[in-house]
């Protein structure tokens, strides 16, 4: 047992992050999980309307699929950019370091209309291309799934870096001369010693990314133009454009219990990590 | 077990880093079968000279041959030695025969070759019953043996070890030194084993190589180089060693003479002396006694302390300038010459002094 001199002080730390989390997040969030079988009338009607309605249905399902999209080429590309952080020369640290922390300290929202202006009818990409003769009207580059897909994985990169740099570094360099002094070509030193050595980093960065995505509303509100609608710009539309405040309080309950469910999951998975790299 | 031992022949190797000299000018001839252990201080070059043979370190001048083929220039993964890191380096996510076949796989074994081989070293190191384990699921000693067992498995040529012992308690680290002696035998590679422990190296090594500042400054027998070391670095390297400066170097028919302490003190002959020089004496080669000796070198000196050691004992005295000298003698011999009183003879017999220039 804790001795119990150092209980009280323990808690009186700790008090006000549980109080702040109780009252900025827990008691809102019951309001409105009590707004979902209470609005317009009590029942579990809008749960009901939440698995039978198509238009909820198209939604959830397309924010899957670009969450899921979002998620494979942002750890992807993630994971190329670390390896380069972790293992390259000084000049490149430096240089990842600048491409993939500073856009990190930029509004989401400045981000957002950043692609909207190299995308747009009358962006950079459009005019550029215009003037050299190779197109004669502007593409479509916004206002779809596409373009919600790249703001997306530009703001999720860094959150996938982090987690794979770390297990990157405990990568013991020995292990991987060892590899290459047995006679293994560097394709091979990769896929069967690297690569499952920084697994459990990449199914961190997978869980840290796919649960962020899902609940992502400023770059798909801007980049999908209303027209790739995703499920926190629905729960918006919902509340505040008609109203609707109960199928829009149950569907944020589902996306809170997705999410509760998924960072479960990388709990799990992180524990197992630290087992299989016998750390 | 192994069909082709082969020999290393290093000419002139030298390593820099930057501004920094690795190595200087190393030129030495690894014999095929033989185990050769490099051994220095820390920073002495003897791992960078390992890397080098590895092929993970280029060398910055100089050609090394392999059995008279120049591999100066081949790759690590061309040159398929064996190699033990410092703390294993075995792949954390892959068990004990996944360790011991990934070699295999790399060359390409047939798998049911793959299955047999596996099985069969596994039971040469004694790790029956672990082939499914994880490697954190084992011990340091159990580590190390996979470490063997990945490195000799695929029958290298050479086999690289770099202070494999580092990481084991002492009790452990002696019965794996066996171990490794064994393995020796057994598979007549040539072994090339870094330390920085003396003991382990006068144990276990057919020839050994010194190092310090990366310059390679001795290579003998472990009897040779502890005996008739070249240099006071060697000297001192290789466990506890009494220096008298001695002056007025003269040459005479039974060897080489000096003065310390207005006492002339003679050692075997050594051509390249005059003025002043050093007198070493092995502390175990050291006897005590209460008259000056009548042949043999002698030295007056006084009793400073003593430390029981168990089966011997090691008696600290000083001469009249104050020059530490240490003789360890068995205990109950020590016991009759303490019974003599502080002040005594410390002797030697003239073939077991030897002389070494000032500077080394």
């Amino acid at each position: 047992m804790r001795p119990r001199s150092a209980f009280w002080p323990a808690l009186a730390l700790t008090a006000p992050l549980v109080l702040f989390l109780a009252f900025a997040y827990a008691l809102p969030f019951l309001g409105v999980a009590l707004w979902s079988v209470t609005l317009p009338e009590p029942g579990v009607g809008q749960y009901e309307r939440l698995v039978s309605d198509p238009l909820v249905l198209s939604v959830f399902l397309r924010t899957f699929r670009i969450c899921f999209l979002v998620t494979l080429i942002a750890v992807a590309c993630a994971y190329a950019v670390t390896y380069v952080w972790v293992r390259g020369s000084r000049m490149q640290r430096r240089l990842i370091e600048i491409c993939i922390f500073v856009p990190f300290w930029i509004s989401l929202l400045t981000r957002a209309f950043g692609w909207l202006a190299l995308l747009s009818n009358r962006g950079i990409v459009n005019s550029w291309l215009q003037a050299l003769g190779l197109i004669d009207a502007p593409l479509a580059l916004v206002r779809n799934e596409p373009s919600v897909i790249a703001g997306m994985v530009h703001v999720l990169i860094p959150f996938a870096v982090l987690p794979l740099a770390s297990a990157m570094r405990a990568v013991d360099e020995r292990v991987l001369l060892a590899a290459r002094g047995m006679g293994a070509s560097r394709l091979r030193i990769f896929w069967s010693v690297f690569f499952p050595m920084t697994l459990p980093g990449v199914i961190g960065a997978t869980l840290i990314v796919f649960v962020f995505s899902l609940g992502f509303f400023v770059t798909p509100a801007i980049l999908g133009g209303g027209r790739s609608i995703m499920v926190a710009e629905l729960v918006y539309l919902r509340m505040f454009q008609s109203p609707d405040w109960g199928l829009g309080a149950a569907i944020s309950v589902a996306l809170v219990v997705l999410v509760a469910a998924l960072m479960g999951l990388l709990a799990r998975f992180a524990r197992l990590g630290l087992m299989g790299s016998g750390r | 077990m192994s069909k082709r031992a082969v020999g290393l022949q290093a000419v002139g190797i030298g390593k820099t880093f930057g501004h920094f000299t690795a190595l200087e000018d190393i030129t030495l001839d690894i014999a095929a079968g033989e185990f050769l252990t490099l051994l220095g201080p820390s920073g002495s070059g003897k791992t960078t000279f390992l890397m080098v043979l590895a092929g993970f370190q280029a060398a910055s001048t100089g050609r090394l041959f392999s059995d008279g083929t120049d591999i100066t220039r081949s790759r690590a993964e061309d040159r398929s030695f064996g190699m033990v890191f410092q703390g294993y380096a075995l792949f954390p996510h892959k068990s004990v025969a996944q360790n011991i076949a990934f070699p295999l796989q790399v060359r390409g074994v047939a798998r049911e070759d793959i299955a047999r081989r596996v099985d069969a070293i596994i039971a040469r190191v004694g790790l029956v019953g672990h082939a499914n384990k994880r490697p954190a699921q084992l011990s340091g000693g159990q580590q190390q043996r996979v470490a063997l067992a990945r490195a000799l498995v695929f029958e290298p040529p050479v086999l690289l070890l770099d202070e494999p012992f580092s990481a084991l308690d002492k009790h452990l680290r002696g019965r794996m030194q066996d171990e490794v002696a064994r393995l020796h035998g057994e598979f007549g590679t040539t072994f090339v084993f870094v330390t920085h422990d003396q003991s382990e190296a006068l144990s276990l090594s057919s020839r050994i190589a010194i190092f310090n500042h990366g310059r390679l400054l001795q290579v003998g027998a472990p009897r040779d180089i502890y005996e008739r070391p070249s240099s006071r670095f060697v000297a001192e390297f290789l466990g506890e060693i009494n220096l008298l400066p001695v002056g007025g170097i003269g040459h005479c028919a039974r060897g080489t003479s000096g003065l310390f302490e207005e006492v002339r003190l003679t050692a075997p002959r050594h051509e390249n002396l005059n003025g002043s020089a050093v007198l070493a004496v092995r502390p175990e080669h050291m006897s005590v006694s209460p008259e000056p000796p009548a042949e043999g070198n002698g030295v007056p000196a006084r009793l400073a302390g003593t430390t029981y050691l168990g089966s011997a004992m090691r008696l600290a005295f000083a001469t009249r300038s104050g020059t530490p000298l240490t003789v360890t003698l068995p205990s109950e011999a020590a016991g009759r010459i303490l019974a003599h009183g502080p002040d005594v003879w410390v002797t030697w017999s003239f073939e077991n002094g030897f002389l070494l220039p000032e500077q080394s």
